[in-house]
C-alpha cells in the first residue's frame, strides 16, 4: 500500500506558486515604495526588481494576478476538502501559549508531520490572512476611487498604503521564521516538495 | 507664442537629451531588472529570455488595461474633501525642475482642437474662462505612490468636448503639451462629470508650476494622466500613447 501523502498535490503546487508570486510582489513592491518612501529609510535596489519604478509596477501588478488567482484555488480547494478546519482549528490561546514556551525550550515536538502544533496553526492561519488584507490594501492603493467601501474600511487611500506595507513587512517577518523553522526540520521541505 | 515655443525648444532639447543619458531606455529597464538581485540568485543564472519576458510584462499591462476599463463606472465620484483639508504647499511634480517650467504668454495664447470634431477653431484663454466654471477639492494621486489634496476650477471637459461637437464614441482623446509632454485619455474617463479642463488652481489663475495656462484635471487617474501646459487637444481613434506610458508605464492608470 501506497504512504498517504501529507500534502496533496494540489496544496503543494498552490505552495509554491504562492511563494513565487510573493517573491516578485515583495521584490517589486520595495522599488514601488522606494519612488516614494513612507518612512525614513528605503529598500537597496539591489534586491529589488523591476530597474525602475514602471518596470516594477508592470511586475508587481501582472504578479498580482498570479497571487490573487492562485490564493482563490487554495482557499476553494482547503474548505470544499475540509482540509482547512482539520488542520488549522480548533486554535486556542492557552494551546499556543503552551506550545510557545515548549518551543522556546526546545521541545516542541514535531514528529506527527499529519498534526500541527498550536503555534503552526497559528502562524499558518496568521499568513493566509496577512495575505487577504494585502490583497484588499492593494486593491484600494491600486483602485481607490472605484472601491469606495474598501478605501473607508482602511481609513482613507493614504492609510491603505501604510497598512499594505506593514501587512508585507509582516508576511516577510513570517516568512523569515518559516523558512528558518523549515531549515530546522529539513523533512517538511520533502513534505511540501514530494507529498511524504 | 510660436516664437517663445520654439526658445523653449532649443534649450529643452539639450536639457532633455542631458536627462536622457542617465535614465533608462524602455527597452533597458527589464534587462536591468532580470539580472538583479532576487530570481537571478534563485536559478544562478538569467532565469528567462529577457525579450519575450518584457513583451509577457506588456501584454499584461495591455490586459489591465481593459480590466482597469471594465472596472470603471462613469457615475462613481472621486472622494472630495474640505477646502481645510488641502495640502499646502501643493507639490511640484514634472519630468522636469521646477526652474524649467515653461512661462506661457497668455495673451497669443491659443488652445488647438483636432481630429473627430466638428468645431476646430483655436480658442483664446477669455473664451474659455466665459464657458461655465465649476470647482472641486480632490485627491491627486502619484503613480510614486504619494497624494496631495488640491482645489482646481474650470470648465467640465464634458461640456466642453460636446460643445466642439467631439465624436463622443471614439476611443482617445489625446493631449500635446507646451512642455513637449503629451499623454492620451479613454472617452469614457473624459466624459466623466469630475473631469475638469482646468483654469484655476485654489481659486486663482492656474500657476505656472501647476500648468498655466491650462491642465486637465482627471481626480479618477493618476497624476501622469493630468497634462499640464496643454497646447493642443485631439480626438482620435487611433492609439495615441504618451510621453511616459511610451515609457512603460500603464497606459490606462484609474485610480
Amino acid at each position: 500500500m501506497k504512504t498517504a501523502k501529507v500534502h496533496p498535490l494540489w496544496l503543494r503546487l498552490t505552495h509554491w506558486i504562492n511563494a513565487l508570486a510573493v517573491l516578485v510582489m515583495v521584490a517589486s513592491g520595495w522599488r514601488i515604495y522606494n519612488a516614494s518612501p513612507i518612512f525614513a529609510f528605503h529598500f537597496p535596489d539591489s534586491i529589488t526588481l523591476g530597474g525602475w519604478l514602471a518596470g516594477a509596477l508592470l511586475w508587481h501588478f501582472a504578479a498580482m494576478w498570479v497571487l490573487a488567482a492562485n490564493g482563490v484555488v487554495y482557499l476553494a480547494l482547503n474548505f470544499a476538502s475540509g482540509r482547512f478546519p482539520r488542520r488549522f482549528l480548533p486554535l486556542h490561546a492557552r494551546d499556543v501559549l503552551r506550545d510557545l514556551g515548549a518551543a522556546v525550550r526546545g521541545r516542541l515536538a514535531h514528529d506527527d508531520p499529519w498534526h500541527y502544533n498550536a503555534v503552526q496553526k497559528l502562524a499558518y492561519v496568521f499568513a493566509v490572512l496577512d495575505l487577504v488584507v494585502l490583497v484588499l490594501s492593494g486593491l484600494v492603493v491600486w483602485k481607490s476611487v472605484q472601491f469606495p467601501l474598501l478605501r473607508e474600511l482602511f481609513g482613507g487611500y493614504d492609510s491603505a498604503r501604510v497598512v499594505h506595507f506593514l501587512a508585507m513587512a509582516a508576511l516577510v517577518g513570517f516568512t523569515a521564521l518559516h523558512v528558518a523553522m523549515a531549515a530546522l526540520v529539513p523533512k517538511t521541505l520533502l513534505l511540501m516538495t514530494r507529498g511524504r | 507664442m510660436k516664437r517663445k515655443r520654439l526658445a523653449l525648444d532649443e534649450d529643452a532639447v539639450v536639457r532633455r537629451a542631458l536627462r536622457e543619458l542617465p535614465s533608462p531606455a524602455r527597452r533597458l529597464f527589464l534587462r536591468r531588472a532580470l539580472t538583479l538581485g532576487g530570481l537571478s540568485l534563485l536559478s544562478g543564472c538569467t532565469l528567462v529570455d529577457e525579450e519575450s519576458a518584457e513583451r509577457v510584462l506588456i501584454e499584461v499591462s495591455r490586459f489591465n488595461d481593459e480590466v482597469q476599463a471594465w472596472l470603471f463606472d462613469p457615475n462613481r465620484l472621486a472622494p472630495t474633501y474640505p477646502e481645510s483639508m488641502i495640502t499646502r504647499p501643493f507639490p511640484f511634480n514634472a519630468y522636469y525642475d521646477r526652474d524649467e517650467v515653461p512661462e506661457v504668454d497668455a495673451e497669443p495664447y491659443r488652445l488647438e482642437i483636432g481630429g473627430l470634431v466638428a468645431d476646430r477653431h483655436a480658442w483664446t484663454l477669455p473664451e474659455l474662462r466665459r464657458l461655465p466654471q465649476t470647482d472641486q477639492v480632490t485627491r491627486h494621486i502619484c503613480v510614486e505612490g504619494w497624494s496631495a489634496i488640491g482645489k482646481w476650477g474650470g470648465v467640465r471637459f464634458s461640456d466642453f468636448l460636446k460643445r466642439v461637437g467631439a465624436d463622443l464614441t471614439a476611443k482617445y482623446v489625446g493631449f500635446s503639451c507646451l512642455d513637449d509632454y503629451s499623454t492620451s485619455i479613454d472617452m469614457a474617463t473624459a466624459l466623466h462629470p469630475q473631469t475638469l479642463l482646468a483654469l484655476s488652481y485654489d481659486g486663482r489663475t492656474l500657476p505656472p508650476e501647476y500648468g498655466f495656462p491650462m491642465k486637465l484635471r482627471i481626480p479618477t487617474k493618476l497624476g501622469f494622466k493630468n497634462p499640464k501646459h496643454i497646447a493642443a487637444i485631439f480626438v482620435t481613434n487611433v492609439y495615441p500613447g504618451g510621453y511616459w506610458e511610451d515609457r512603460g508605464y500603464n497606459w490606462f492608470s484609474g485610480s
